[in-house]
């Protein structure tokens, strides 16, 4: 009785399954396909809706100004003059001709080292000073009053006494940059390093928490975000001071490049210049943001 | 004369003194606790419950007073009396794993290798069958595996009481369920001592072996001590017609809305 059955059973099983991994086959190989033709079309759509309106806006700015320039006696040079004059800037950043006519390429190197000196030594110096001003409340009480009135201070309002104290162009950039970014950086992280919660603190008291550890595993991951805001806006006027700086102090940063250019009459090279810190800038400011979105990565989340 | 109770709370007070008023919060709190007792301290908002926590966590200081644990005094916090927070209290920038992790890093190194410290971790997610997420973040998960998390966190450092700050306050009604279910379960597995919070009354009556009512604020204090005699395991369905359990919640409901009825409740 049972017999039948089960060579019912046998004969049924091999037969009846069969059909559905086929199916999943069929679905499987036409899956990918269709996604990767799918992540394309979205990939496509999203860089297009990314890159085309400000492309747009691009041409408009510049057909506007080739049209109010190109009359004679017009005060600036038109896009199409600006190219005329000072292709070889955009087309080749890193000739060396001599050593005051180096590519813009070159200058922008410089420039950026200086502010990569006093850059990094703001984050250094606001970080610590910022996580002392924003734990201590003494601290806070003694120096938050003197830090607002002296970040208002404009950055080259420092240049001369800088310059008095360095006795030289190069230290004396790089302070300015220190003293410019340092103000940002240094009140958010306080700010960040106040507003860790109290249940973070009270984790902290209950797991025994050294200082170091406290610093390390709790202060400095909570207060990531508000510390990163400091230092984008930091790097922002950092780039901002670099440029004023150089046109006083002279040397071979593009600020200086500018200055110089005036002083000979070449406008097209001063708009090109315009353009590359302008690039250079929002590279910067990206970097920045890049770099806070990998590692306050869950923090902000929540 | 009785022998010292694990925990022995005795003669607390609290008075927080901000500019020139002062507030008395808890007066002539007395009360011992057993070792693997479940205790739920309840009362309306704004009582002090959760500043008796805090006391006994060490988190608060007291006015006058003391908490002996096992005879020694209690006067910072510690992960002998790890507390289960209200809000859950992950640090969002780890993951589940990671959480518990440093617990289990900062309270048994050199007590136990590294491979032992990750089984400990596992076997602590486990217990919360929180073990399939170890990875994701607190963002991630739902506020009620959060407060899973936060209670392997707590039994990892293993403490001598767990202290729980109305950990299902924010809960939905199944949810909240599920986890006090969880509750029992490690309760039942574990023997811990354990204090919780709660306003719920339900909650209180299933998970407690007594009660502690507490009267209204200011100068807040215990007002009655309730026994809840149901045996264990207890299971929800069965206590809704348990005459012992519809007498201690009748109990405690009218301690709380007849006697103590909260005057500024909106």
């Amino acid at each position: 009785m049972s017999r039948p059955a089960l060579r019912a059973v046998d004969t049924a099983e091999p037969v009846a399954p069969a059909p559905a991994p086929k199916a999943e086959v069929i679905a499987l190989t036409l899956k990918p396909k269709s996604a990767g033709l799918d992540w394309l079309k979205t990939r496509a759509v999203a860089v297009a809706t990314a890159v085309i309106p400000p492309l747009l806006t691009l041409a408009v700015i510049l057909l506007v100004w080739e049209i109010l320039c190109a009359k004679p006696g017009a005060t600036l040079p038109s896009p199409s003059q600006v190219w005329r004059d000072a292709s070889d800037l955009i087309l080749d950043p890193f000739f060396v001709n001599g050593s005051q006519d180096i590519g813009l390429g070159w200058r922008v190197l410089t420039s950026l080292q200086r502010v990569a000196i006093g850059y990094g030594l703001a984050a250094l110096v606001g970080i610590a000073v910022g996580t002392i001003v924003g734990q201590s409340t003494w601290a806070m009480r003694g120096l938050d009053p003197i830090f607002q009135v002296l970040r208002t201070v404009p950055p080259l309002a420092w240049l001369p006494i800088s310059l008095a104290a360095f006795r030289d162009a190069n230290p004396s950039a790089i302070f300015v940059i220190f003293i410019t970014a340092i103000w940002p950086i240094l009140i958010n992280t306080s700010v960040g390093i106040r507003n860790i919660p109290q249940d973070y603190r009270n984790v902290a008291a209950v797991l025994r928490l050294n200082q170091i550890e406290f610093f390390w595993k709790i202060m400095l991951p909570s207060a990531a975000p508000y510390i990163f805001t400091g230092l984008r806006i930091g790097v922002g006027l950092a780039w901002l001071a670099i440029v004023a700086a150089e046109m006083l102090t002279g040397g071979v940063g593009i600020g200086f490049f500018i200055w110089d250019a005036w002083n000979s009459s070449k406008l097209s090279d001063i708009i090109i210049a315009l353009v590359y810190i302008g690039s250079v800038g929002f590279i910067l400011d990206r970097l920045i943001a890049g770099l806070a979105t990998i590692v306050t990565r869950g923090t902000a989340a929540n | 004369m009785k022998q010292v109770p694990y925990l022995l709370i005795e003669g607390v007070e609290k008075t927080f003194t901000r500019g020139g008023t002062s507030n008395n919060v808890l007066s002539n709190i007395n009360v011992g606790i057993d070792k693997g007792e479940f205790v739920a301290i309840i009362g309306h908002s704004g009582c002090g419950k959760s500043t008796l926590l805090n006391i006994i966590a060490g988190l608060t200081p007291v006015t006058s007073g003391g908490v002996l644990l096992e005879n020694k005094e209690v006067n910072a916090p510690g992960p002998e009396r790890a507390v289960v927070f209200q809000n859950h209290s992950l640090l969002p920038w780890l993951t589940v794993y990671d959480n518990v992790r440093m617990a289990v890093d900062k309270v048994f190194r050199g007590a136990k290798s590294r491979a032992e410290r990750h089984e400990w971790t596992m076997h602590k997610l486990d217990l919360v069958h929180m073990a399939h997420a170890k990875d994701r973040r607190p963002g991630e998960i739902s506020g009620g595996m959060k407060q899973r998390v936060g209670i392997a966190r707590a039994l990892a450092m293993e403490p001598k009481i767990l202290l729980l700050d109305e950990p299902f306050g924010a809960l939905d009604a199944l949810t909240r369920a599920h986890l006090q279910d969880s509750v029992m379960q490690i309760h039942a597995t574990l023997k811990n001592t354990m204090i919780m919070i709660t306003h719920d009354v339900d909650e209180a009556v299933l998970l407690s072996d007594r009660i502690i009512m507490m009267t209204n604020g200011p100068s807040a204090t215990i007002g009655e001590i309730l026994d809840v005699t149901l045996p264990r395991p207890r299971k929800r369905l069965e206590l809704v017609a348990n005459p012992t359990y519809i007498k201690a919640r009748e109990a405690v409901l009218k301690f709380l809305y007849e006697r103590h009825a909260f005057v500024e409740a909106a």
